[in-house]
């Protein structure tokens, strides 16, 4: 008998306009020991899933069909108290989010002792030595004193440790995993992932895995389940799966995952469910002006570049204290090139980008743009000037495009500030960039939470591409996306660097990513860089201690099956 | 923590010095105090002794410098019109205003929080929503037509409780204080929920919108996913979190309680320093404004600083930061 058992569940979410299906006709069992992967893109209804089983669905969503069993008692159906008995003790969860998971105002010893004492009970002693218990068990160092700070006081892995902790409190049999790493670093990932799989084996936990990362279920699970538009389109051993795709959809999924270990032309697109959307490369290389790219000279050269931010106030000079987030740092971008920069997070990537955009001033060293030093420009015609030329696609599409603006006056934005164009010739433009990104025309005049989120990146590159510039810095411009709808991005981005000759500066900490996209990389480290290389030379020979240690950290996806991938000549 | 406290009484010193400056700088458009001090048979020369007596010729700058050398050693002048210390007036009239205050923004706080968080736990409710509709009436009346409605329903038409005044006093020291004769607190009924009831229900729905915002947030979540009872969840994981902004607001709030009691002093005759004032600028009584407008700076200072230092107590982000630094 399985430990967990899902039969035909259905769960609806009633509309002013429609019943949405959320979960349709769902069948999934779960093994003591076994990680279970629950794959695919987002609104594939993976998390309503784990809600379901939770019996914490959104209001007004409900259970229209089915049966959900735990060790063969039906627990669907129960009311409230007897699932609150149940959440908690027998079933657990691990939200995605550890920032905003544990409550900020209360220590870490108060939240598992409330929890404890919750469910079984006990003396304060006791309870106590549970608490101490488990934190030492999930790997946090100095468990003593660590009980007692606020969450605040600790990095992004040790919460998710923390709330791992807070998850086993009472040695419940199955274990819901919510995205449970993407907020996460690789190297941190593949931490909290080992954990999470010696404690399945060790404690004998039924563990469901939801993401929609790939290289994680190859990593991790030993069964997976793969669903689309709230269906299982497939399932079965992880090795079978992701080796032997049987089903259309989860061969096109797999095949848009980026691979560090080969190079392709373009990503495939994931064709299934007809949801290609066109980007008019050619007509927007017609309308483009000109550019030789001498690719022997830098477009920009970047000089002992230093920035550091004040970390502590104070009213006279040596009582301020800095923290230095880019220290020293040298490198060319040659013209035409796509230049890579990676690295964990407040390594200080986003940082360099932003001084080079001219978002943040300069501490120190010199950025010279086409022979001119741009760092130090007041002028304002001369800035502007400058600023035309770079562009900017940021990492989250949610919040980088103004929720009160219409699209259309979006990205006529950049064309009215520097006065490029006036009139009617505006409208034009838009409609003509719009067009040519995908969306068509008559998207200017919706605002920006009526798209998904690939549709609003397509909206900042149609902004970014609006002053026609030569250059632009994409801050991780897919991280927020799902694998199919990063792979059409990428793909326009290779073409603009291809076909109308820009240069980009592409930041990301997903190597097998840059490994696709970039010419070149500089691997960043505390503010500094530590490795510059040819990529394809950094991903066979890396130099330094650091960039190995990433490439090891990387998701292998050996096992994935090549099946419609074309490596590059 | 300390260098802290030092550091905003510094600042507090100075919002203080700036608030004198501009009272002064206005007292010169609100009438001539001399006319009103000299009968009719005044000559010119009376007038030009009185005004160099009492400094008046003199530019304001020089007025200031005066009345701030004074403060500083607890000297506040004389009243123009009653020739007794300023002092001494306003120390008889503040227990009325502070108990008067005290009263209302006690109801204010616990009825705000209490209501705003039966409202968010109950959004569908009938009772809940009943509370919000009323709510709208607190927010949206002035502060006098309340009073005089209330004047009318409980004094004219049901004749329950007294339309002026404080009612009998018993005096401790020279703390005049009628929270312990039956008449005195039956005085205090009217005028209190008068005051406190905008701020009452300005909390109740700025505890309701926050109780709101935190119940979605994913701690709530993660908590109920521990199985935590509802109880713990709304008054242990999201009252408190609703709390560290509710502060900052409440903490204005219960200035202004200070501040507006002129309002309702007025409409219910409260013999308190807001009453003070009012006359006080009928009769261009110089001495006495200024005095009352320090009173009412120092009272906003000393609750932001309170305020400032109960963040600290609740939110221990800020504490390691304090810490560092």
């Amino acid at each position: 008998m399985s430990l967990l058992t899902i039969n035909d569940l259905t769960v609806e979410f009633p509309t002013r306009r429609q019943l949405f299906t959320a979960v349709d006709h769902v069948d999934l069992s779960v093994e003591p020991g076994e990680i279970h992967g629950l794959v695919g893109e987002s609104g594939a209804g993976k998390s309503t899933i784990g809600a379901a089983i939770m019996g914490l669905l959104d209001r007004p969503g409900r259970i229209a069909s089915g049966t959900i069993k735990l060790s063969g008692d039906e627990i669907s159906g129960l009311d409230t108290e007897a699932m609150r008995g149940l959440r908690g003790k027998k079933i657990s969860m691990i939200f995605q989010d550890p920032l905003t998971s544990l409550n900020p105002l209360f220590t870490v010893r108060e939240q598992l002792v409330e929890t404890i004492q919750a469910h079984l009970g006990g003396s304060d002693a006791e309870v106590n030595k549970r608490a101490r218990d488990l934190i030492d068990r999930v790997g946090i160092p100095d468990p003593d004193t660590r009980l007692d700070q606020y969450p605040h006081q600790f990095s992004g892995g040790m919460r998710q440790r923390v709330v791992i902790a807070l998850a086993l409190c009472t040695e419940p049999d199955v274990i819901i995993a919510d995205e449970p790493t993407t907020a996460l670093d690789v190297s941190v990932q593949a931490q909290i992932l080992d954990l999470i799989k010696e404690l399945a084996t060790e404690r004998q936990v039924g563990v469901i895995l939801i993401t929609h990362d790939m290289g994680v279920i190859a990593d991790t699970t030993d069964k997976v389940t793969v669903m689309y538009a709230g269906k299982v389109v497939e399932t079965g051993p992880t090795a079978q799966v992701m080796g032997q795709p049987s089903h259309e959809y989860t061969k096109s999924l797999i095949a848009a995952v980026p691979r560090p270990t080969l190079k392709l032309h373009r990503f495939p697109q994931i064709s299934y469910g007809g949801r290609e959307t066109r980007f008019a490369i050619d007509d927007m290389a017609r309308h483009w002006p000109k550019v030789d790219n001498d690719t022997t000279k830098p477009v920009f050269e970047i000089r002992n570049l230093t920035k550091k931010f004040l970390q502590r106030k104070g009213l006279l000079p040596w009582d301020r204290t800095y923290f230095t987030a880019v220290d020293d740092v040298s490198f060319d971008i040659r013209a035409g090139e796509v230049f890579g920069v990676v690295g964990e997070s407040g390594s200080g990537k986003s940082t360099v980008a932003r001084m080079i955009a001219g978002l943040y001033p300069v501490d120190g060293g010199t950025i010279t743009f086409e022979g001119q030093v741009v760092s130090d420009l007041t002028n304002r015609a001369a800035l502007d000037a400058y600023r035309k030329n770079i562009q900017m696609i940021f990492q989250d599409p949610y919040s980088s495009l103004n929720p009160r603006m219409r699209v259309d006056d979006i990205v006529a934005e950049p064309i009215r500030h520097h006065k490029l164009m006036e009139g009617s010739d505006v409208k034009r433009r838009v409609d003509e960039l719009l067009d040519q990104v995908g969306l068509g025309h008559e998207a200017g005049l919706k605002y920006p939470h009526e798209f998904s989120g690939g549709q609003r990146q397509r909206i900042s590159i149609a902004r970014a591409l609006a002053t026609q510039p030569r250059f632009l810095i994409c801050d991780e411009p897919t991280s927020a996306l799902d694998v199919s709808i990063q792979a059409q991005i990428l793909n326009i981005l290779k073409d603009l660097q291809e076909h109308l000759g820009l240069t980009l500066l592409f930041i990301s900490h997903d190597l097998p990513v840059v490994r696709q996209m970039c010419d070149r990389v500089a691997v960043m480290k505390q503010g500094k860089v530590v490795e510059l290389q040819e990529t394809n030379d950094l991903f066979a020979n890396p130099q330094t201690d650091y960039a190995s240690e990433l490439l090891r950290l990387m998701p292998r996806l050996d096992d994935l099956s090549t099946e419609g991938l074309s490596a590059e000549l | 923590m300390f260098a802290y406290i030092v550091r905003r009484m510094f600042q507090s010193v100075i919002v203080l010095l700036v608030v004198g400056l501009v009272a002064f700088s206005m007292f010169r458009f609100v009438g001539d105090p001399i006319d009103n001090m000299l009968g009719q048979e005044r000559t010119q020369a009376d007038i030009e002794r009185l005004r160099t007596e009492l400094g008046l010729d003199q530019p304001f700058p020089v007025q200031y410098f005066k009345f701030l050398q004074g403060a500083v050693q607890g000297n506040f002048g004389v009243s123009y019109r009653q020739g007794r210390p300023v002092s001494t007036i306003i120390a008889e009239r503040a227990p009325a205003t502070l108990e008067l205050a005290f009263v209302s923004g006690f109801l204010a706080i616990t009825l705000g929080i209490a209501l705003g968080v039966f409202t968010a736990i109950r959004r569908q409710g009938v009772a809940a929503n009943v509370i919000m509709t009323i709510s709208l009436i607190g927010v949206s009346l002035p502060t006098f037509l309340i009073g005089i409605l209330l004047i009318y329903i409980f004094s004219v038409e049901l004749d329950l409780l007294p339309s002026f005044g404080r009612g009998e006093t018993v005096k401790i020291g020279n703390w005049s204080t009628g929270f312990l004769t039956a008449s005195g607190l039956k005085a205090l009924i009217l005028p209190a929920i008068t005051l406190g009831l905008y701020q009452m229900t300005l909390i109740m729905r700025l505890v309701r919108s926050e109780m709101l915002e935190v119940m979605r947030a994913d701690y709530v979540r993660f908590a109920r996913a521990r199985g935590l009872s509802d109880r713990v969840i709304n008054f242990r994981h999201a009252l408190k979190n609703t709390l560290v902004p509710v502060i900052t607001i409440t903490g204005l709030q219960l200035g202004s309680i200070i501040a507006f009691a002129i309002i309702t002093e007025t409409v219910f005759q409260w013999p308190g320093v807001g009453l003070l004032f009012i006359n006080a600028i009928q009769f261009v009584d110089i001495p006495v404004m200024a005095a009352y407008l320090m009173l009412i700076s120092v009272m906003f200072v000393t609750i932001n600083l309170i305020v400032d230092l109960l963040y600290y107590a609740i939110d221990p982000r800020l504490r390691v930061d304090a810490r560092a630094t």
